[in-house]
C-alpha cells in the first residue's frame, strides 16, 4: 500500500485557528461522521481507554495488593448468579481476585504495553526506514538485509526468542518486576520492520519530488529536510500500521502468556487473566476467562474498526 | 536471477546460522535437562557424568560450534525426552503440521476470497460492513480461547467432532496423511478452523481492497465503455488482476501459520511439529528446539524465495509494490 | 512409479483398515495423560510416570498389590538368610512375550543391566554386590552391610531378557553416537500386555498377553490398551466427556465436580504419597534473594516457624485443592512406612502469633525474599504459591513470586546449584518407607545424603539417627527411630508440610480399575463392564 501517501495537509500550518478549522473540513472527519461503525468503536475505544486511565479510581479492589485478597472468596461467581454478592460484581478468579477490578486493571496493562510496544517500534521503524531510504547504498542495503531475515520468522517466534535472550542475560531477582519491559521490548523488536519498509519506500519516492529537491538546493539541513518535509508526507500510511500493530501487540502478549512467557499472574494483563481462566472454562468458572476476553475482544475490535476508517480516510482513491 | 536466487540461498544459509546461534545462546534459559532425565535417587555424581557426555558444561559457543559441525553431516543428535535421533521424529510430525497449515491456508482461500469479493463489488451493503466487523471479532480473541471454546461446542456438548489429535491415518511412504480417513477428516476440521481464522480475515480485507483498486482502474473503465457485461468485467477481468497478489500474500502467510500451528496444536494435541516444539521447551530438549528453530527459518526463507521468483515471473513492476502490503 | 506404489499402499492401508473396522468386537481400553511414557526400556529412566507405563509390559521379581503390600511376581518367596543376603525363589513355567523361558541368567542379566551407567536406577540397587546364582530357581542377593529394604527396592528393577538383549545389541541402557537403543521403542517383558504399536508423543497400542503366568488367577479384561498423551489439561478432560476416552489422569481440581455431575463419568480418588512441602535456605549467611542483608533469618528458627503459622493450609486444601488434600504435619504420609498418625497434626494457623515472632527475630516490619515455584510438575502448583505469597503478605513478608516451568525450575533451586532462599516441592518417598525422605531432605549433604536438601539443613544429632535407621533390621525398633527424626524435623520446622495431594482419575461409568497411591497404573486391574 505504498500508494497511499498522505491526504493533503503540506508540511507547515501556521496558526492555530486555520489548523483546527482545516481539521473540520477534513476529510477525516467528514468519514468519521458517514460511517456509524467507526462512532461505536471510537465511543468503545474511548471508555475503554477513559477507564484505564481512571482504574485506581474506579475498580473496587487493588488486585496488585495481595494482603487483600482472601483465598477463601475464589471462584465466587457474578453477582447476578446464585451464590454471587455484590461485592464482587463480575465474580472472583481463582485466588479471590475481584474479576471487575482484574479486567480493569488488566486493560490498562495491555493498553500500556501495546501502546509501548507500537510507540517503541514505530519509533525504531521509522527512524531507520527514513535512514534507509534517504541514504540509500550500503546503509539501505545493510538495513533491509536485516529486515529481510527477521522477516524471514513469525513475529511470535522472534518475541520468544527475544524475551528469552533478555531474561538470561539478566539477573533472576530483577526478573518479575521487569518483565513488562522485557515483554514491551521483545514485541517492539518483532514489529518494528514493518513501519521501516513503509516508510523507506515512501521516502525513496519522497526524495525526488520537487519539493525536496528544492529544499535541498536552497540548503536546508538534511536532517531538518527528512523531519520537517518528509516525516510529515510517509504520516498516513504508518498510522494505519500503528493502529494494526497495537491490536497485535495486546493479541501477542496474550499468546506469549499461553506459552508461559509474558507478565507475572500477581500482576496480570488482559491476556495472562485470559490464560489463567482457561484452566477454568471447563470446570464452569467461565466467568474468569470470558469477562476479560469480552474485555480484550471490544478492545481490539474498536482499535481495528479505527484503523479501518483510517486506511480509508488516507486513501484519497477509496472515496 | 540466477545471482539472485544463489543471494538468497547463501542468505537462508546465514539465517539458518544466526537463529542457531541465538537458540544455542537461549539454551541456559531454558533450564537444566538433567533433572527432567534422571530420576530423584541418581547420584549426583551420575549426574555429573550424564552432564559431561551431553557436553552441557560446555560454552554455548562450544555446543554451538558442534551442533553446527553435526548438522552439516545431517546428524541433529538425539533427543533428550525420547532418546532417538532428531531428525527421525521431525519427519514424524513434518506431515501432521503441513497438513494442518495447507489445509487452514485452503480454507482461509475459500471462505475469505469469495467474501472479499463480495465485499469488494458492494462497498457500502450492510452484508459487507457485517462480514468486515464480524470477521475482526474472529480474530480480536487469542487463539488458545477460540480452540477451547470450539471444543467445548462441537465436541463436549454437540459431540459432533473430537477433540483431539488426527484421528487415524494412513502410511504413503514416509508421509502420513489423516486426509484419507473419514475419523482424519473429522480430526481436521476444528484445528483447521482455529487456525484459518485470522488468515480469512486477512484475506478477505486484501481481496476487498484489491477489487476496489482494481474496479477503478482505467483498462475497467474502457471494458465497461465497451460495454462488457458487469459480470464478464467483474469476474474476468478484476478478480483475476486481484487473484495475482492474494495468492502471493497466502504464499508468505503460510509461514505465519506453520508459526502459529504452535499454538492450535497444544491446543488441539495434533501430533505435528509445533506440539513437539513447546514438549521439547518444558523438557529443555535443546536438540529437538534447536533443530526444530533452525528448520522453521529454513522454510521461511524458502517460501520468501518462491514468492519472490514468482514476482519475477508474473511481473517485475509488482516486486517493490507488494512488498509494502505484506505488512499488513 | 512411485504413483504407483503410493496408490498401492494407500489401497492396502484402506483395506486393513476396513479388515480392522469388521473384527469389531473386540474391548478396547483408551486412556490419556499429559505425560510420554518416553522410553519403553524399563531401565533406562526412572521417571515414575515411565516406570509405571513400562511395567505392563515388564515385571520385576517383587510387586506391590493394590494397598502397596509387596507381593510375589517374578519372585515366589524371599528372605534375608543372614543380615547381608537376601534369597529369593524364581518363579517357574513364566515365558517372554517372544516365547523363550524365563531363568535365572536373565535375573542376574536385567540387575546388572539396571545398575549399569546408562541406566537410571542405580543408585537404589547400589548396596547390592553381588547377585549370585545358587541353582535354576534361587538368587541370592549378597550386600556388604544390612539392606533392610532390599525387597522394597527390587520394585522397581524390571526383569529382561538376556537372549533378546543380546540379539538386538541392548545390553547397556546407554545411547551410543546418536544411535538409537533398540529397547526404547521395542519391548520384550513378561508382563500381562504386549507392545503392538509405539508412535513416540502419540499413540502407543498393546494388546493382551494370553500366555501371562497369572492370568488364571486374575483374567485379563481389555483386549486392546490404547494410550494416547494430551498436553492440555483441559483438552484432556473435553476428551473424556466427549466420550473419545475411557479414562484419563491428572485431572485438574477444578473440573472434578463438572465431571462427577455429568451423567455416564465417575471420579477416582485416593491420597498420594507425595508431600507438597515449603522449604528455606538455612545454609546461606546471606540469603541470595532478600531485603536482609549481612545476615540469613530462615537460620532463625523463630522465622521459620512464623512463616509456618502464616500458611492457611486449610484454605488452600479447601480452596486451591478443592478439597482433594490431606493436609499434613508430616513429611511422609499415610501408607509410608513409619508414618506417625500420632505426629501428623498441623501446627495451627495463626497469624498473628507469626507477626509476634517476626517482631521478636527483628523483622517487624517483615522484610522481602525470593519464592520460585514451578508451574507445571505438581496439581496447582503456582495458584498454591500465588496463595502463600497473599497470606505472608499479611504478617508484613513480601515474597517475590517466580514460576517457572520444571525444566527451570528444578536446574536452578536443586542440587548442584541450590540457588534459592525460599521454595515449593514435592517428595515421594520410592521405596515407600521413610527412611528414603529423611535421608534426601533432612540428611547433612553430602554425596549420597542430603541430595534434596535444598535448604542445607545440618544437624548431627539427626544423622546419626538416620545412619542407625539404615541397619536397623528390627521393624518395631526401626520404626521408632524414625518417629523420632520425624519429630525432631517438625519441632524443628526444617519445612513447612502443606498437604498431600490426592491421585484423582476420571473414567467412564462403565470401568473398573485399582487406583495406586503411587499413582501407578496397572492395567491388569481394568475391567470394562
Amino acid at each position: 500500500m505504498s500508494e497511499l501517501t498522505a491526504s493533503g495537509t503540506p508540511a507547515s500550518v501556521p496558526e492555530r485557528p486555520q489548523r483546527w478549522m482545516r481539521f473540520v473540513d477534513s476529510d477525516l472527519l467528514w468519514s468519521f461522521s458517514r460511517s456509524p461503525v467507526t462512532m461505536v468503536a471510537a465511543v468503545i475505544a474511548l471508555v475503554i481507554i477513559g477507564a484505564a486511565l481512571l482504574t485506581p479510581l474506579i475498580a473496587p479492589q487493588d488486585p496488585y495488593d495481595l494482603a487483600s485478597l482472601s483465598l477463601l472468596d475464589a471462584t465466587a461467581p457474578p453477582a447476578w448468579l446464585k451464590d454471587g454478592s455484590w461485592n464482587y460484581p463480575l465474580g472472583t478468579d481463582n485466588q479471590g481476585r475481584d474479576v471487575l477490578s482484574a479486567v480493569l486493571y488488566g486493560t490498562r496493562l495491555s493498553l500500556l504495553l501495546g501502546c509501548s510496544a507500537v510507540i517503541l517500534s514505530f519509533l525504531l521503524g521509522v527512524t531507520l526506514g527514513l535512514i534507509a531510504g534517504w541514504r540509500g547504498g550500503i546503509v539501505d542495503a545493510l538495513i533491509m538485509r536485516v529486515a529481510d531475515v527477521q522477516l524471514s520468522f513469525p513475529a511470535i517466534l522472534i518475541a520468544l526468542l527475544i524475551d528469552g535472550v533478555v531474561r538470561s542475560v539478566l539477573p533472576r531477582q530483577v526478573q518479575t518486576e521487569i518483565s513488562l519491559y522485557v515483554t514491551v521490548l521483545a514485541i517492539a523488536l518483532s514489529y518494528w520492520v514493518h513501519f521501516a519498509r513503509t516508510v523507506r519506500g515512501s521516502t525513496m519516492v519522497e526524495r525526488n519530488k520537487e519539493y525536496i529537491q528544492a529544499a535541498r538546493v536552497i540548503g536546508v539541513h538534511p536532517a531538518r529536510i527528512v523531519v520537517g518535509h518528509l516525516l510529515p508526507n510517509v504520516v498516513g500510511p504508518i498510522l494505519v500500521i500503528a493502529t494494526i500493530n497495537l491490536a497485535t501487540a495486546i493479541l501477542t502478549e496474550a499468546t506469549l502468556s499461553f506459552l508461559g512467557v509474558g507478565l507475572p499472574p500477581t500482576e496480570p494483563s488482559l491476556g495472562t487473566l485470559i490464560r489463567i481462566g482457561n484452566d477454568y472454562l471447563l470446570s464452569g468458572d467461565w466467568w474468569i476467562s470470558i469477562f476479560p476476553g469480552i474485555a480484550l475482544a471490544l478492545l481490539i475490535l474498536s482499535v481495528n474498526l479505527l484503523g479501518d476508517w483510517l486506511r480509508d480516510a488516507f486513501n484519497p482513491k477509496l472515496r | 536471477m540466477v545471482a539472485f536466487t544463489i543471494q538468497r540461498l547463501l542468505q537462508s544459509v546465514l539465517v539458518m546460522l544466526t537463529v542457531a546461534l541465538i537458540a544455542f545462546a537461549l539454551f541456559n534459559y531454558v533450564g537444566d535437562p538433567i533433572s527432567n532425565i534422571v530420576g530423584q535417587d541418581t547420584t549426583l555424581a551420575d549426574r555429573d557424568h550424564l552432564r559431561a557426555e551431553l557436553g552441557l558444561n560446555d560454552s554455548f559457543i562450544a555446543q554451538f560450534a558442534r551442533f553446527v559441525s553435526h548438522a552439516a553431516q545431517g546428524n541433529f543428535g538425539l533427543s533428550y525426552q525420547q532418546a532417538r535421533p532428531v531428525s527421525q521424529i521431525i519427519l514424524e510430525k513434518m506431515p501432521a503440521t503441513l497438513e494442518l497449515s495447507f489445509t487452514a491456508a485452503l480454507l482461509a482461500l475459500i471462505v475469505g476470497v469469495p467474501m472479499g469479493i463480495y465485499a469488494g463489488l458492494h462497498r457500502h451493503s450492510w452484508v459487507s460492513q457485517t462480514m468486515l466487523t464480524v470477521s475482526l471479532i474472529g480474530v480480536s480473541l487469542p487463539t488458545f480461547l477460540i480452540g477451547i471454546l470450539l471444543i467445548l461446542i462441537f465436541a463436549v456438548v454437540l459431540g459432533w467432532l473430537p477433540s483431539f489429535g488426527r484421528g487415524a491415518v494412513v502410511h504413503i511412504g514416509w508421509w502420513t496423511t489423516g486426509l484419507l480417513t473419514a475419523e482424519g477428516l473429522r480430526a481436521i476440521i476444528l484445528p483447521a478452523i482455529t487456525l484459518a481464522l485470522f488468515q480469512m480475515t486477512l484475506i478477505m480485507r486484501l481481496v476487498r481492497a484489491e477489487m476496489i483498486e482494481v474496479l477503478r482502474t482505467d483498462y475497467i473503465k474502457f471494458a465497461r465503455a465497451r460495454g462488457l457485461t458487469s459480470r464478464a468485467i467483474n469476474f474476468g477481468h478484476a478478480l483475476k488482476n486481484t487473484l495475482v497478489p492474494v495468492i502471493t500474500i497466502t504464499g508468505l502467510q503460510l509461514g505465519s501459520i506453520i508459526a502459529f500451528a504452535v499454538i492450535t496444536e497444544t491446543v488441539f494435541q495434533w501430533p505435528g511439529m509445533g506440539l513437539m516444539f513447546i514438549q521439547a521447551v518444558s523438557f529443555a530438549d535443546i536438540p529437538v528446539m534447536a533443530t526444530y528453530l533452525v528448520l522453521v527459518g529454513f522454510f521461511f526463507v524458502v517460501i520468501n524465495l518462491v514468492v519472490d521468483l514468482l514476482y519475477y515471473v508474473v511481473d517485475p513492476r509488482l516486486r517493490i509494490e507488494r512488498e509494502a502490503s505484506a505488512n499488513v | 512409479m512411485t504413483k504407483v506404489s503410493a496408490w498401492l499402499s494407500l489401497s492396502v492401508a484402506l483395506g486393513l483398515l476396513v479388515l480392522g473396522a469388521a473384527s469389531g468386537e473386540a474391548k478396547t481400553f483408551r486412556w490419556a495423560n499429559d505425560g510420554d511414557p518416553t522410553t519403553m526400556d524399563p531401565h533406562a529412566r526412572s521417571d515414575g510416570f515411565v516406570t509405571s507405563f513400562d511395567m505392563n509390559i515388564y515385571e520385576p521379581l517383587i510387586r506391590r498389590d493394590r494397598n502397596l503390600k509387596l507381593e510375589p511376581a517374578l519372585a515366589t518367596e524371599w528372605a534375608s538368610i543372614n543380615p547381608t543376603t537376601w534369597r529369593i525363589k524364581l518363579r517357574q513355567g513364566v515365558k517372554f512375550h517372544d516365547g523363550t523361558p524365563l531363568t535365572v541368567e536373565d535375573v542376574v542379566f536385567s540387575i546388572q543391566r539396571a545398575r549399569d551407567a546408562g541406566a537410571d536406577a542405580t543408585s537404589q540397587l547400589a548396596p547390592v554386590k553381588e547377585v549370585k546364582p545358587i541353582d535354576d530357581r534361587t538368587i541370592d542377593f549378597i550386600s556388604d552391610g544390612p539392606v533392610p529394604i532390599l525387597p522394597n527396592y527390587l520394585v522397581s528393577a524390571a526383569i529382561m531378557s538376556k537372549a533378546w538383549c543380546d540379539a538386538h545389541n541392548t545390553t547397556s541402557a546407554a545411547n551410543h553416537e546418536g544411535i538409537e537403543n533398540y529397547a526404547t521403542r521395542n519391548a520384550n517383558g513378561t508382563g500381562p500386555f504386549i507392545l503392538k504399536d509405539r508412535q513416540p508423543g502419540v499413540r502407543t497400542t498393546l494388546v493382551r498377553n494370553p500366555d501371562w503366568w497369572g492370568i488364571k488367577d486374575q483374567p485379563i479384561d481389555p483386549d486392546e490398551i490404547v494410550f494416547t498423551r494430551i498436553d492440555n489439561a483441559a483438552t484432556r478432560v473435553a476428551a473424556l466427556l466427549s466420550g473419545e476416552l475411557d479414562m484419563v489422569y491428572n485431572v485438574p481440581p477444578q473440573d472434578i465436580e463438572r465431571i462427577r455431575k455429568t451423567a455416564g463419568f465417575k471420579i477416582w480418588q485416593a491420597p498420594e504419597l507425595r508431600t507438597i512441602f515449603l522449604g528455606m535456605d538455612q545454609s546461606r549467611d546471606e540469603l541470595l534473594e532478600s531485603s536482609v542483608k549481612g545476615k540469613n533469618p530462615f537460620k532463625d528458627k523463630r522465622v521459620r516457624q512464623a512463616f509456618y503459622l502464616a500458611v492457611d493450609e486449610d484454605a488452600i486444601a479447601s480452596k486451591v485443592m478443592r478439597g482433594l488434600a490431606h493436609p499434613t504435619g508430616l513429611m511422609v504420609g499415610p501408607g509410608v512406612n513409619g508414618y506417625d498418625a500420632t505426629l501428623d497434626k498441623r501446627f495451627p494457623y495463626d497469624p498473628r502469633a507469626a507477626k509476634k515472632l517476626l517482631g521478636e527475630a527483628g523483622y517487624p516490619d517483615g522484610f522481602e525474599v525470593g519464592f520460585d515455584c514451578p508451574n507445571d510438575r505438581y496439581v496447582n502448583d503456582q495458584v498454591i504459591c500465588q496463595a502463600v505469597v497473599a497470606m505472608l503478605a499479611k504478617i508484613g513478608v513480601k515474597a517475590n513470586l517466580l514460576a517457572q516451568t520444571k525444566a527451570k525450575y528444578f536446574g536452578k533451586i536443586n542440587a548442584p546449584r541450590f540457588e534459592t532462599s525460599f521454595y515449593l516441592l514435592g517428595w515421594t518417598p520410592g521405596p515407600i518407607d521413610a527412611l528414603n525422605m529423611l535421608q534426601n531432605l533432612t540428611a547433612t549433604r553430602t554425596d549420597t545424603d542430603g541430595i534434596y536438601n535444598n535448604g542445607g539443613y545440618s544437624n548431627p544429632h539427626l544423622d546419626k539417627l538416620i545412619k542407625k535407621i539404615q541397619v536397623e533390621l528390627d521393624a518395631e525398633k526401626r520404626n521408632e527411630l524414625i518417629s523420632e527424626a520425624l519429630t525432631i524435623v517438625k519441632d524443628d520446622y526444617v519445612y513447612i508440610p502443606l498437604h498431600q495431594q490426592m491421585v484423582v482419575w476420571a473414567s467412564r461409568d462403565n470401568v473398573d480399575l485399582a487406583q495406586y497411591a503411587t499413582n501407578d497404573f496397572p492395567w491388569r486391574y481394568v475391567k470394562l463392564k
